[in-house]
């Protein structure tokens, strides 16, 4: 029961490096998007001398951050709702019925995750231009085509997960309410989505900070009207010749992250209850 | 049949075929896999098609003379792959050594992510005050984009940068002008800059892992006398050992396929210390517009870790594809 002081000790210690190392960069993001430029170019020092705002007025008007967060809000938010009911039929498939060719297809799911992005970067570009040109779908640095991108992205984790967590929740709840005559599918909505719905939530997250960081297909789907955050964040470092706004490119940083931050930070439990519920057996 | 079946169904020559018992069996059959649908299309279109296309790319001379007319592009065989795997010539040998660097990469990321994921989750069962507040702290780099997390890094390797202040004037354990960003301690860079990205999930998942442990074990344990340590061994350890099977080849896959970091620290020119797989061959396609053999050697890449996860699964008896309790 009682906690030897040794363990206590080393538990200390190793919490501490472990809390240090993580804020150890945030430290710097924090300090350096209140310093001015020229204290922020120089030597760092882990108090800045002179506190200023003044790069969180600029930041706006170096580059037209307002408009990439526009873009990045509405391609990650669709994104994340579109996905949901994508990834929730098919872990309602693999969990409720018996499916030929179930574990092939979770294996291939699982797959993806192998592919190196840089591989199929031109030829999915290629397919999207095609199609653009076939159907009239406009897919070549539309929302549209890095919405499909992002959604497919995010699914295998959020199959996984999913299937891990549904399969870990009883049925006889969902078969009373068949009894009482509802199809299986809806009786399945109607149960057991609604119990689950904490880490359908978490699983909207994860997608929506997906797309929000994405970095290698964004380079090459976005034009400058749809361009996303991370393409839109190099701008600081290439405006206006070679200086590089380090205060203002923290500055930007740390607004974009907060979106993504306070949503994480306010599901994380459900991140872990999801996972916890077994996506690994 | 039963597709068949649903067709009859559907076509509605019938009066309200939809109502009569056969159909509806036939569409309980056909149901789950109209449900699976959606998913498998959106995974065919935009991940397992393109990567074909992308292996069918690696046959032809595509390049920046006939990329513009790609239809017609020459076959060219074989001739892009064995220029990606013959040590003999400067290609063939940078790739054989961005794979060795890229492993040695791989395997320090996860591991110490491994390590230090463990101690956060362990330690973090307890119970004391302030948990929760290290819980949300360790899983703030994880919830941070990715590029940003890199840009930090970066900013913080530069010579005048805090990492320098840190290790140099403060701790007097390097030089205070080291500079990280060049030559062998560029890889130093991006193994910290990843690990500090990647713990935070293997944190998560083991600390996921933890909470499906019954506490009666430790209970035993604990009247048995067993110190701190022989629980982990004999409780904890065995405990997680599936999750930490698969969190190792998630995280594995993950970091073997890393682009993020070393592309926004170094952009298309990164030394040779941090020339990691995934941005040689974008450098190889979209740099030098030779994407043919950028193809190939993705494909080369894809083989190595195809063989490196299915000896590791095979190793470890996993049972991947297994959907439990069903």
């Amino acid at each position: 029961m009682s906690e030897s002081v040794s363990y206590r000790v080393v538990r200390a210690a190793v919490l501490l490096f472990l809390a240090l190392f993580t804020l150890y960069p945030l430290w710097t993001l924090l300090t350096i998007s209140l310093s001015t430029a020229s204290e922020a170019g120089a030597t760092f020092r882990w108090i800045p001398q002179v506190l200023s705002w003044h790069a969180y007025v600029a930041m706006w008007k170096t580059a037209p951050l307002l408009h990439y967060l526009r873009n990045s809000a509405v391609v990650s938010s669709i994104s994340a709702v579109v996905s949901l009911p994508i990834a929730i039929l098919a872990a309602y498939a693999l969990t409720r019925h018996h499916v030929k060719g179930g574990a092939v297809f979770l294996r291939v799911v699982l797959a993806t995750q192998a592919f190196p992005g840089v591989l199929f970067l031109l030829p999915l570009f290629v397919i999207y231009v095609t199609l653009q040109n076939a159907l009239g779908i406009p897919m070549d640095g539309t929302y549209l085509g890095l919405i499909i991108t992002y959604l497919t992205f995010a699914l295998p984790f959020s199959i996984w997960m999913l299937t891990g967590y549904l399969a870990s929740i009883p049925q006889d709840v969902e078969e009373a309410a068949m009894v009482d005559g509802a199809g299986k599918l809806r009786a399945f909505i109607v149960t057991t989505l609604r119990v689950a719905m904490p880490s359908v939530m978490a699983v909207g997250v994860f997608t929506f900070m997906t797309a929000w960081g994405e970095v290698l297909f964004a380079s090459v789907l976005t034009d400058s009207a749809t361009r996303t955050l991370p393409i839109g964040l190099e701008l600081y470092e290439s405006a206006k010749g070679l200086v590089i706004y380090w205060n203002q490119l923290m500055a930007a940083s740390l607004t974009v992250s907060v979106p993504v931050v306070v949503g994480f930070l306010l599901l994380q439990r459900y991140f872990v209850r999801g996972l916890s519920a077994g996506a690994i057996k | 049949m039963a597709q068949g079946e649903a067709k009859l169904a559907n076509t509605g020559s019938g009066p309200d075929p939809a109502k009569t018992p056969a159909a509806r069996r036939s569409r309980r059959h056909v149901q789950p896999y109209l449900a699976i649908l959606p998913a498998a299309i959106a995974i065919t279109l935009v991940q397992v098609g393109p990567m074909l296309v992308g292996v069918v790319i690696g046959f032809f001379r595509l390049t920046q003379f006939t990329i513009g007319d790609w239809i017609h592009a020459p076959f060219a065989g074989l001739q892009n792959f064995a220029l990606a795997v013959n040590a003999g010539e400067p290609i063939g040998r940078g790739l054989w050594i961005s794979l060795g660097l890229t492993s040695v990469y791989t395997v320090l990321v996860v591991a110490i992510s491994w390590v230090m994921g463990i101690a956060g989750a362990v330690f973090l069962s307890d119970q004391f005050r302030g948990r929760g507040v290290l819980r949300g702290l360790f899983l703030l780099p994880y919830a941070i984009p990715a590029y940003v997390g890199v840009m930090i890094w970066t900013f913080m390797f530069q010579p005048s940068g805090a990492v320098n202040t840190l290790l140099g004037s403060d701790l007097h354990l390097v030089a205070a002008n080291t500079f990280w960003l060049a030559g062998s301690k560029a890889f130093l860079a991006i193994v910290v800059t990843a690990v500090w990205r990647t713990w935070p999930f293997s944190f998560l998942m083991l600390l996921a892992g933890l909470q499906g442990v019954a506490p009666e074990l430790y209970e035993a344990a604990r009247v048995d006398g067993a110190t701190r340590w022989k629980e982990f061994r004999h409780i904890t350890l065995p405990a997680i050992r599936s999750v930490s099977q698969l969190l190792v080849l998630i995280t594995g896959l993950w970091t073997f396929n890393d682009f993020t970091t070393p592309f926004v620290m170094f952009n298309t020119a990164p030394p040779a210390a941090a020339n990691l797989i995934s941005l040689q061959i974008y450098v190889n396609s979209f740099v030098d517009l030779n994407f043919g053999l950028g193809s190939a050697m993705s494909v080369v890449m894809i083989a190595v870790l195809v063989v490196a996860a299915f000896l590791y699964i095979r190793l470890l008896h996993m049972h991947v594809g297994e959907v439990p309790n069903v």
